[in-house]
């Protein structure tokens, strides 16, 4: 189980390598709209440092939606998800490994990018490192949950836009406590509860988001 | 070992068969005919375990269809599940590797060989034509000759005489060494077979 989900993931990377396009344009798009809000709402640095995380957070949350519909898309349109379904692997297996090398190539860089993000709004360091800590173990939650509304939504038309409504409010608690694990550091107080709360979450979603996918999978391929 | 009894589907709320029976031993062909919209598609869909009858039931070796049913079955449908940023080998080598055959690059291109189409093996699948990409796809054949089931779904389409005449070889050698084949197609292709069938789907 374990080579066939590592066979996997090094494929999807290997498809990412070879249309890095899907990959930056994520990336470009988070860097995007987080350097818009300090042009639209003015230079005052005590409020930018206030909204940082939340800015972070909600652009984080948008590029993962505006990644989500790819996750089967394209696998469904070749007839690799049937190859998928009717092999002996398990379709769980599958999903996990799929939802993983969406993180990889989604989550993981948009984490790694946001302290520069939190540069521009005038972060300190402490909050910059409780920032990257979030969106590290926040993101993952994205891809898990985001995998079962991508396959809910799959074969749908105008399926993007449905994505977006479907996964979002799903997405509340994540940013949440994201965001407040951020902003609890600037008023002084330790993170560590919302970061607990963060990776309690992280522990649901990974037993709900796959499940859900696997059984919306299977009726999208009926 | 293959057993289907009293199957019937629904697509879209309309019937297209019912009280369908049939059973495969080793060596067996079934074709599978029928007009356009007849059912030959969701037949082999529900065969595979992809579509869920909306009566009877297909048993595979006394049981009904699950993990040891997918290790011994092959299913080829319309879309040929090539990827077109990864190369004619690297789509091979993935699509044997999820069906759980750990396959050598020198097998894989022995494969393209009997489908003729060994020189593509570097090539991104994108370059390919449609009957060059189909032949990519039927290379599994080559790939899973142990394989005891396999369900092809319009295998000839596409195709030119050449890749017919390669591919029903290789369909008749998986019969001869006892394996078993249901396939739907529109051309009639001889395949030698010990024992061949058909079954025609009213539309």
């Amino acid at each position: 189980m374990l080579r066939a989900s590592a066979f996997i993931i090094r494929r999807e990377l290997r498809l990412a390598l070879r249309r890095k396009g899907d990959v930056l344009n994520v990336l470009v798009f988070f860097v995007v709209v987080a350097s818009l809000f300090p042009l639209g709402v003015g230079p005052e640095p005590n409020h930018l440092r206030a909204m940082a995380a939340g800015v972070a957070w909600i652009a984080a949350l948008l590029a993962a939606v505006l990644s989500l519909p790819r996750l089967f898309a394209a696998d469904y349109a070749d007839g690799t998800l049937e190859q998928m379904l009717v092999s002996p692997q398990p379709l769980i297996v599958v999903v996990l490994a799929k939802a993983a090398a969406h993180w990889l190539l989604t989550g993981l860089p948009l984490a790694l990018a946001a302290p520069v993000i939190g540069l521009q709004y005038d972060l300190p360091t402490d909050a910059l490192g409780v920032l990257l800590a979030s969106l590290l173990i926040g993101t993952p939650v994205l891809s898990l949950l985001g995998a079962a509304g991508a396959a809910l939504t799959l074969g749908v038309r105008g399926g993007g836009a449905l994505l977006g409504l479907l996964v979002l409010p799903l997405f509340v608690p994540v940013l949440v406590f994201g965001a407040g694990a951020v902003t609890s550091t600037l008023i002084g107080i330790n993170p560590g509860a919302h970061l607990s709360l963060l990776g309690a979450f992280l522990a649901v979603s990974s037993l709900i988001g796959p499940w859900a996918a696997c059984a919306a999978l299977r009726v999208a391929l009926d | 070992m293959l057993e289907a009894t009293a199957l019937a589907c629904e697509r879209g709320g309309i019937r297209l068969f019912s009280d369908l029976g049939f059973a495969l031993r080793a060596g067996d062909l079934l074709r599978v005919r029928g007009a356009n919209g007849s059912g030959k598609t969701t037949l082999l869909r529900t065969l595979a375990g992809l579509t869920r009858p909306a009566a009877g039931e297909v048993c595979w070796r006394g049981n009904a269809i699950g993990d040891e049913y997918r290790r011994e079955m092959l299913f080829l449908g319309h879309a040929a599940a090539v990827k077109d940023e990864l190369t004619v080998l690297e789509n091979l080598e993935f699509a044997s590797r999820i069906s759980g055959l750990e396959i050598s690059e020198a097998k894989i291109k022995n494969a393209l060989e009997c489908l003729g189409i060994a020189r593509l093996a570097d090539l991104p699948a994108r370059y390919l034509s449609q009957g060059q990409r189909k032949r990519a796809a039927l290379a599994r054949l080559a790939l899973a000759p142990a394989v005891a089931l396999w369900l092809l779904d319009e295998p000839f389409a596409a195709l030119d005489d050449e890749a017919i005449t390669r591919v029903s070889a290789l369909c008749a050698a998986h019969l001869a060494a006892g394996g078993m084949l249901v396939l739907t197609s529109h051309q009639d292709v001889p395949i030698e077979a010990p024992d061949a069938r058909a079954i025609e789907l009213q539309g």
